[in-house]
């Protein structure tokens, strides 16, 4: 439930300052913008971009049977994790629908988990609800926080020494700024680039310091709607508009996180079930005609028979026309096929696209498979 | 400059003698956002006050534009086709959309500059 009054990061003066138009956003007062999206997204795109994402729920996940929770819970295999190494998971229920997806940090010191800030309360209530009496959730949202330095230029840019030494989804402490931080590189943009950790105390600092290192490079500070543009791109899931409690990963496209082989966890008998079956739904891409922008919930249809919705569309800067995911019934729709999207209250054509509509800076040893959430 | 008067649905037009220009306002372009595309009527169409003459396009969302006064239009801004942030940078000036050869009187409800900006105070709060 989001409360009445948003809450605020500790960057929150810093975005008054810069110019950036608040909205709330799962609850929080965030910059939906400073300068302009076009710009934002652009910097992001060919330079770097700063995103402070402290809205995001952190989760630290501690005591003796840690890892055997966290697998009971998560879809993918934590197992496998070395200490510096993160994971993209998805929490689901019994019936298999994605209640959250998030990032698991293995570390000497247990799990830190970071989920979506709409979803913190509801994910915190279900962890302690599901963990054993020896394993500890805490939220540790407040004490700290986290900004995402995102964009092919990110490793020149960043005031850190040594950051070659981070592999894709791998974190280690080290400094930024001179001041202590986590350092992962991970993001939400399909871009090269980091997300820092640090106390709430200190991360004005860090914040300023990018900004102005970078500012003679073309590093802009940038706001939820670049971040939004830059993930739909790079065709990251956005829990609430592409997937819910009611979608399950294979429908999502997600598939790839769920180990049904790892052990019993929850979910599993279901999305068993699902994956024998086939998905009865699956996301598609799409792309639009210039000035044709489909909004979430608008009706696609193919050969004039309704087919499904749209779930997140935008026009993007970068590529120079709008795209759109859909949750389209299984099999109607292959690359390359045409289908009709309701826009301002007619049906306009839009072509299947192979997904991601673009694949950035983001380096991975599995590239097809390694993504991120919001 | 002749001066602007204002529309609830914050629309601008400036009248000088039988020819109005048409736009959105500062305040309107500052809530949309990034504006990426404009659906705009052909020169030559009649309007009466307060029809729908198109759409204006937002990274955040479609809207619908009012017409503020009667007229036929005279010219519609064809820079806006290729330049739709031209609404976001200079929305009184190279960002206007439609001008007309007025038709009989001004609506009596436009506002002048102190009404409108308690209209977008209200708004904003």
């Amino acid at each position: 439930m989001t409360p009445s009054a948003p809450q605020r990061t500790p960057l929150y003066d810093r975005h008054l300052a810069l110019g950036g138009r608040m909205v709330d956003f799962g609850g929080w007062e965030m910059p939906q913008q400073y300068s302009s999206i076009r710009d934002e997204h652009l910097a992001v795109r060919k330079v770097a971009g700063l995103f402070d994402v402290s809205h995001m729920g952190r989760f630290r996940v501690t005591g003796d049977s840690a890892q055997a929770f966290i697998q009971s819970v998560l879809s993918n295999d934590v197992s496998s994790l070395i200490h510096g190494q993160a994971q993209y998971n998805l929490m689901c229920n019994e019936a298999g629908g994605i209640i959250d997806d998030l990032v698991a940090y293995r570390s000497e010191e247990g799990f830190l988990l970071v989920v979506n800030a709409s979803n913190r309360e509801k994910d915190l209530e279900w962890l302690r609800a599901h963990a054993p009496a020896d394993v500890s959730v805490e939220d540790r949202t407040f004490e700290l926080a986290l900004v995402a330095f995102q964009g092919p230029d990110a490793e020149r840019l960043l005031p850190a020494e040594g950051l070659d030494d981070i592999p894709y989804f791998g974190f280690r402490r080290g400094e930024v700024a001179g001041v202590s931080s986590v350092i992962s590189r991970t993001g939400y943009t399909g871009e090269d680039g980091f997300e820092i950790m640090v106390k709430s105390d200190h991360v004005g600092d860090v914040w300023d310091a990018i900004l102005e290192h970078g500012r003679s490079a073309g590093v802009l500070p940038a706001g939820l709607g670049a971040r939004d543009a830059t993930r739909l791109e790079a065709a990251l899931r956005l829990w609430g508009n592409d997937m819910d409690e009611t979608v399950n990963p294979y429908e999502a496209g997600l598939g790839w996180t769920v180990k049904l082989g790892k052990g019993d966890f929850t979910g599993r008998e279901a999305l068993q079930k699902v994956k024998a079956e086939g998905p009865r739904r699956s996301l598609v891409g799409l792309k639009l005609r210039p000035g044709d922008i489909a909004r979430h919930g608008a009706a696609v249809s193919a050969d004039g028979r309704p087919i499904g919705v749209i779930t997140s569309g935008t026009h993007s800067f970068f590529l120079g026309y709008p795209i759109a995911l859909a949750m389209v019934e299984a099999r109607s729709l292959q690359v390359g096929d045409n289908a009709s999207v309701e826009v301002r209250g007619r049906g306009v054509s839009a072509d299947v696209v192979k997904l991601p509509f673009y694949r950035g800076s983001a380096r991975s040893l599995s590239e097809k498979k390694e993504s991120r959430h919001g | 400059m002749a001066d602007r008067r204002y529309t609830r649905t914050h629309e601008w037009v400036a009248v000088d003698g039988k020819h109005a220009t048409i736009g959105i306002t500062d305040f309107a372009q500052s809530q949309l956002g990034d504006v990426v595309f404009l659906e705009l009527p052909s020169a030559g169409r009649k309007l009466a006050a307060r029809d729908t003459f198109g759409v204006i396009e937002s990274v955040k969302a479609a809207s619908d534009l009012y017409a503020p006064v009667a007229g036929r239009i005279a010219e519609v801004n064809e820079k806006l086709a290729s330049k739709p942030e031209l609404i976001n940078s200079d929305p009184y000036g190279e960002g206007w959309i439609l001008k007309l050869e007025l038709a009989g009187e001004l609506p009596s409800d436009l506002l002048d500059e102190a009404e409108y900006k308690k209209v977008t105070e209200a708004a904003a709060s």
